[in-house]
């Protein structure tokens, strides 16, 4: 995967066009493609309430997973230096405490307004 | 003698005419080894992903407040009272009569993964100061983003519009789709979140595209040609792979779980 980070540093000359070092952009698009194919796949076959947690846990791992592959090959962060990664990850990760939080909070309102009047 | 006007520099302190500073603490050295206008993308992207994040998160919110359907897919039916099941709300696809869950957002999916990768192919185009390929590879991303803000503007028409039978709401009237005070599917506030989670993204991808319309058009003036290298395409495919980032986590709180 280092191919196409050295390939950036390329001088350029004038009037000379290099060839196209696309096999790394093709490769991430069937990994796209392969991941959305299985959350469908996943999406029409574990339908069952009680598999609900964890058909929606496959799903959220899934997420994640198209989400590195698009930010780390196509945004180029995996081949950025480590500070710059790091700088992008760490405040996105508190995102995951306001999820869970909140969620939760969710969860406790609806909770509370179901029983108000009974 | 007459006057000249151009203007001539003013006489500088010694000091001020040495060549840059480049020290550790004069701004001399990058960090993070990426331009300024990247970096600040990315900061931007940085922001922008919380303002999605808080929308996200309060449809999270919002969704566990509600009541879940308990029994399966095939006893599902539209109430006010329990939050929808997403299959069963977005089943339509144009053209064609039946039941065809998520198939139309399959296709919507599929197309932004599309425009990424034209985009990519964009910016790997223009580290080969390949004018030609940038050129036919940004003609492509504006043709998939167009075809996507097109297949959004659809959805919402069927989603206003609202499914034939209509519900049957607890005043006995019948509501037939879907407003920011009501809909057919479920609590007033499924309607509103997929108003507005939906039409913040399609904003992005309609920003995007005028973008990358008015980036074609300075790549063919030789705009990026004479400046010496294509950074302004990077810039403009960090934002676009950010909006199809951004879309893979709306399909998959929205439409799959």
């Amino acid at each position: 995967m280092s191919a196409h980070a050295a390939e950036a540093e390329h001088a350029y000359v004038p009037g000379e066009i290099a060839k196209p070092n696309t096999a790394w952009i093709w490769k991430t698009f069937w990994v796209l493609v392969a991941i959305t194919a299985l959350e469908f796949v996943i999406a029409f076959t574990l339908t069952s309430p009680d598999w609900r947690t964890f058909r929606n846990s496959i799903f959220i791992v899934l997420t994640i997973l198209k989400a590195f592959f698009i930010v780390g090959e196509f945004m180029h962060l995996k081949h950025e230096v480590k500070s710059l990664i790091w700088t992008v990850l760490v405040p996105t990760s508190l995102l995951i405490w306001l999820v869970v939080a909140l969620v939760t909070e969710g969860s406790f309102i609806g909770e509370v307004l179901s029983h108000m009047f009974t | 003698m007459a006057h000249s006007t151009t203007l001539e520099p003013t006489a500088t302190p010694a000091t001020y005419t040495d060549a840059p500073r480049t020290g550790t603490w004069d701004g001399g050295n990058e960090p993070f080894k990426a331009s300024y206008g990247k970096l600040m993308m990315w900061f931007f992207l940085l922001s922008d992903a919380f303002t999605f994040g808080a929308f996200l998160t309060a449809y999270g919110m919002i969704r566990h407040k509600h009541g879940v359907f308990t029994g399966t897919a095939k006893q599902f039916y539209f109430s006010t009272a329990h939050w929808p099941i997403p299959e069963k709300v977005f089943n339509a696809f144009p053209g064609l009569h039946g039941d065809l869950p998520l198939a139309f957002v399959a296709l919507m999916t599929m197309i932004l993964i599309f425009s990424s990768v034209t985009m990519v192919l964009a910016v790997e185009a223009g580290h080969r100061m390949d004018k030609a390929d940038v050129q036919k590879w940004l003609l492509w991303t504006i043709l998939f983003g167009s075809m996507f803000l097109s297949s959004q503007a659809w959805e919402w028409s069927h989603f206003i519009g609202g499914h034939e039978e209509g519900t049957r709401m607890a005043d006995g009237t019948l509501m037939f789709g879907a407003n920011l005070a009501m809909n057919q599917y479920g609590p007033p506030l499924f309607g509103d979140l997929f108003f507005f989670i939906t039409g913040f993204h399609g904003t992005h991808v309609f920003s995007g595209v005028c973008l990358l319309v008015w980036c074609f058009i300075a790549t063919t003036n030789g705009t990026f040609e004479k400046r010496g290298h294509y950074e302004m395409v990077e810039k403009i495919g960090l934002y676009w792979h950010f909006v199809d980032l951004v879309w893979v986590f709306v399909f998959t709180f929205f439409y799959l779980v």
